[in-house]
């Protein structure tokens, strides 16, 4: 169980798709849900959402950003490799209303959470304009997926490499100008999310983000996920990960969200260096 | 000499300022010698008092006899009759208030070290592997599904597999044990030991599945449609509890759970040795009086605090953790701040804790609980200066079991609803016990739950509902 049968890698190798072998949890999946994944006997657990499951094959595909120790250690299984723990589906499922129109945005890693949402808005009878946006060119991640998944795709690039120059919100902007939208979905960076919730608040467009606090045991049980929405504590993994993005306190995420930052460093560049700093 | 005159056989321990910096277990148990002479201790009541006084009735003259006469695996074997978890029980029951509160001796003098003496017979036996497994009745074809793996739940599944059924253990972690194993620290139970015990119990045949959340991965009801003819509830009170006062969220406030289940079940005060990261507080505050604040604070004493303070409301008669770590906890060089009551937390620019300004309190008129009201000293506020505080002030029932399971009934905390009697609960084929039933309580009332559950399924099995 939880055996890797395939393996890709994209932006450069800075983001990594593995499809897992877990069929009792793609029998079970639905779009917006996330896993818990741990590497080996002392890793950490580490949440992900579920980019794509195939219930007829028993699989789960999550696609992430190496970004400090434990994803490092998820980069260097390969095909034929397990991940020790694999738990899920953990969260609850996008609420999905047909017949709107949806814009969809998506930055850096986002993009894969949100493909399938932007997938199933299509498919329950949406119109679905996507705007996705990275750095640069080499790290836009879901091109084709993206374009198919949208009735009219965007593409931004920080530095002009690809696509529009600037941020996905310049875009957003023009949109809600021109009228007619009636919801927006918007997963990314937090400060992404953050500003396309301000911005949307002004246009009084309803927004849906999907919230990444650090979490251990993703069923409600530690508390460490706490995030605010309207003034009231939430866990993000049991009442979310998705919440409405004009009720969250975006600071407050950052701000815990750094809680740890000194040990990961310090775990992160120990990892590396017992590789021979080849990492 | 008379018995009531010889003195109880005082517990070698790791020394206070050694162990409040490292993990190991801190009682280090009785050698043979002083296990024969406490057991000899024992009146051998006709009408013993301390049986009663054991929530699952352990024979416990019957088992002390045979310490006394050296017959160390005979002890184990009649201590299995009724406690399939002794080494646990001998470690962390609250004796004083159970079979040792009852015991004769105690009334002029000191009790007869009951939970010493079964630590010591369930640890010679591990050590010596004298007893067999207990011998299967032969197969009933009857499958039931046991959902979560703390001491309730598997003291059904020993129970059941032993009666012949096909019992299979669904567990939300990735590690089987329940809160022995992410709550009460290695200090106090080493992890290895309920590892054993489980490795027994899988021995006898029960099949354990852990990473399968129930009412996510799979639901009650679909355990039923796989083939399972029941299924018993001991998912435990895992909610963790906060204050809801000003301040709550800043970084540095955990609940215990999370600061515990880092600490025990990731094994994070081994980081960068394991991946998982725990804060390090220089001055640590426990919010709360029982074994779980008790718990939080000696690890974070052990994490390396300057200074923990443990804030209570009340006074210390009414702290509700077992008087040994109390002891064991002052012994450390903890802080008590008792008659004291936080109202917010105070924080940095960078959201993190930097205190909390607390009231002290004093007690008034007896409450509903029977105990004297707290009630605020006006102007009494003070900061207590603190870089990491734990909330350790109880656990509820976690929902997400139950929200998935729409007919079973509840009460209006959201606890599972059973009779005590049976564990039974509303819904058919399904019963409830452990924490999930009565709110936190203690281990032994968990598997003593287990141990009435497993005779109602097994009768159901038998004869129907
Ligand atoms: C419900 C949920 C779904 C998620 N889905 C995805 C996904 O599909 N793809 C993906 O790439 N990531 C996803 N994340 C984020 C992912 O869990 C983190 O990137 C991961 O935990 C980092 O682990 P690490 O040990 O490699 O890095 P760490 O050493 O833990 O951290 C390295 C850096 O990442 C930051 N970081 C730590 N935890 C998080 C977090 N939870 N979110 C964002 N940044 C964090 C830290 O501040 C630090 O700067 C999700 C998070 C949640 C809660
Ligand atoms: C820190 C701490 C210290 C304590 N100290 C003592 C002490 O000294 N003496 C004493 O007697 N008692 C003590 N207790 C209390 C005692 O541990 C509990 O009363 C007892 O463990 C309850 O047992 P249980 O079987 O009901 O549940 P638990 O031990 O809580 O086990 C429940 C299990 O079910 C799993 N689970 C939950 N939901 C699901 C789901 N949906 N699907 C699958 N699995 C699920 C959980 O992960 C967990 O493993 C302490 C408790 C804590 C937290
Ligand atoms: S199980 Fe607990 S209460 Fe019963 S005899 Fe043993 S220590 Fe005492
Ligand atoms: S991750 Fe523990 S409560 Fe949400």
């Amino acid at each position: 169980m939880f055996t890797i049968v395939n393996r890709e890698e994209m932006a450069g190798g800075t983001v990594i798709l593995n499809e897992i072998e877990a069929p009792r949890i793609a029998a079970k999946a639905r779009p917006g849900q996330f896993l818990i994944l741990k590497a080996n006997e002392n890793g950490e657990r580490i949440p992900l959402t579920m980019a794509e499951t195939d219930p007829e094959k028993g699989t789960v595909t999550v696609i992430y950003m190496v970004v400090g120790k434990s994803t490092e250690l998820f980069r260097r299984l390969g095909v034929g490799d397990a991940y020790q723990d694999v738990i899920g589906p953990l969260g609850q499922p996008t609420h999905i209303e047909p017949g709107k129109n949806v814009v969809c945005v998506g930055g850096g890693t986002g993009v894969a959470v949100l493909h399938p949402i932007a997938r199933g808005m299509k498919q329950a009878g949406c119109d679905v304009t996507s705007i996705i946006g990275s750095r640069n060119r080499d790290l836009l991640i879901l091109e084709d997926k993206m374009r198919l998944a949208s009735t009219d795709l965007h593409i931004c690039t920080d530095d002009g490499s690809y696509g529009r120059k600037g941020f996905v919100t310049e875009v957003l902007k023009e949109k809600l100008e021109a009228g007619g939208v009636d919801q927006v979905v918007a997963i990314g960076p937090v400060p992404m999310m953050k500003f396309v919730s301000l911005m949307t608040r002004e246009y009084g467009v309803p927004t849906m983000v999907s919230l990444n606090p650090i979490m251990i045991d993703g069923t409600g049980m530690c508390g460490g996920c706490r995030v605010t929405v309207g003034g009231e504590t939430k866990f993000g993994c049991v009442d979310g990960p998705e919440f409405d993005g004009h009720q969250v306190d975006f600071d407050e995420l950052i701000l815990r969200l750094r809680a740890y930052t000194e040990q990961e460093r310090c775990s992160h560049e120990r990892c590396k260096w017992e590789e021979g700093g080849a990492a | 000499m008379s018995a009531a005159k010889t003195p109880r056989q005082a517990m070698p321990e790791q020394p206070p300022l050694v162990r409040a910096r490292n993990f190991e277990e801190v009682p280090l148990g009785y050698t043979a010698e002083q296990a024969v002479a406490e057991a000899s201790r024992c009146l051998q009541c006709k009408n013993p008092a301390c049986v009663q006084g054991c929530p699952v009735n352990v024979d416990i003259p019957g088992f002390i006899k045979h310490i006394a006469a050296g017959d160390f695996d005979k002890a184990i074997g009649k201590i299995w009759e009724r406690n399939s978890l002794p080494a646990v029980c001998g470690r962390v029951c609250p004796q004083e208030i159970q079979c040792e509160g009852n015991c004769l001796l105690g009334r002029k003098g000191e009790a007869v070290a009951i939970g010493n003496l079964e630590r010591f017979a369930a640890d010679w036996e591990r050590q010596h592997h004298v007893c067999e497994l207990p011998s299967r009745d032969a197969a009933t074809g009857k499958r039931v599904a046991v959902v979560g793996s703390g001491p309730s739940s598997l003291t059904v599944a020993s129970d059941l597999v032993l009666k012949g059924h096909e019992v299979g253990l669904f567990e939300a972690f990735h590690k089987p044990g329940g809160v022995l194993v992410y709550g009460i620290p290695e200090f106090r139970l080493p992890k290895d030991i309920v590892g054993a015990e489980v490795a027994c119990l899988q021995a006898q045949g029960v099949s354990l599945e852990c990473d399968v959340v129930v009412g996510r991965t799979v639901t009650v009801d679909e355990l039923f449609e796989q083939g399972f003819d029941a299924v018993y509830l001991g998912v435990g009170a895992g909610l963790p509890k906060f204050m809801r006062i000003p301040g709550e969220n800043l970084v540095g406030v955990l609940s215990a759970n999370e600061y515990l289940t880092r600490a025990n079940l990731m094994k994070a005060y081994l980081f960068p040795e394991v991946d998982t990261p725990i804060p390090r507080g220089k001055r640590v505050a426990v919010l709360g009086g029982g074994n779980v604040a008790m718990d939080s604070a000696r690890t974070a004493m052990r994490l390396g605090a300057d200074k923990v303070s443990l804030v209570y409301r009340r006074s210390r008669e009414e702290m509700p953790a077992r008087k040994a770590e109390i002891h064991h906890a002052e012994e450390e060089g903890l802080d008590f701040q008792l008659l004291c009551n936080p109202v917010r937390y105070l924080g940095d620019d960078k959201g993190r804790l930097t205190g909390i300004e607390c009231i002290r309190m004093e007690l008034g008129e007896p409450d509903a609980s029977g105990r004297r009201r707290p009630v605020e000293v006006p102007g009494s506020e003070f900061v207590l200066e603190c870089d990491l505080a734990i909330v350790a002030i109880g656990s509820g029932a976690n929902p997400l079991l139950t929200r998935s399971t729409p007919d079973l009934p509840l009460n209006k905390w959201g606890y599972v609803t059973a009779n005590a009697d049976t564990g039974k609960t509303g819904k058919k084929g399904v019963w409830a016990g452990g924490d999930i039933v009565t709110g936190a309580a203690t281990v032994i009332l968990a598997m003593g739950a287990g141990r009435k559950a497993a005779d109602s399924i097994h009768e159901y099995l038998t004869w129907g509902w």
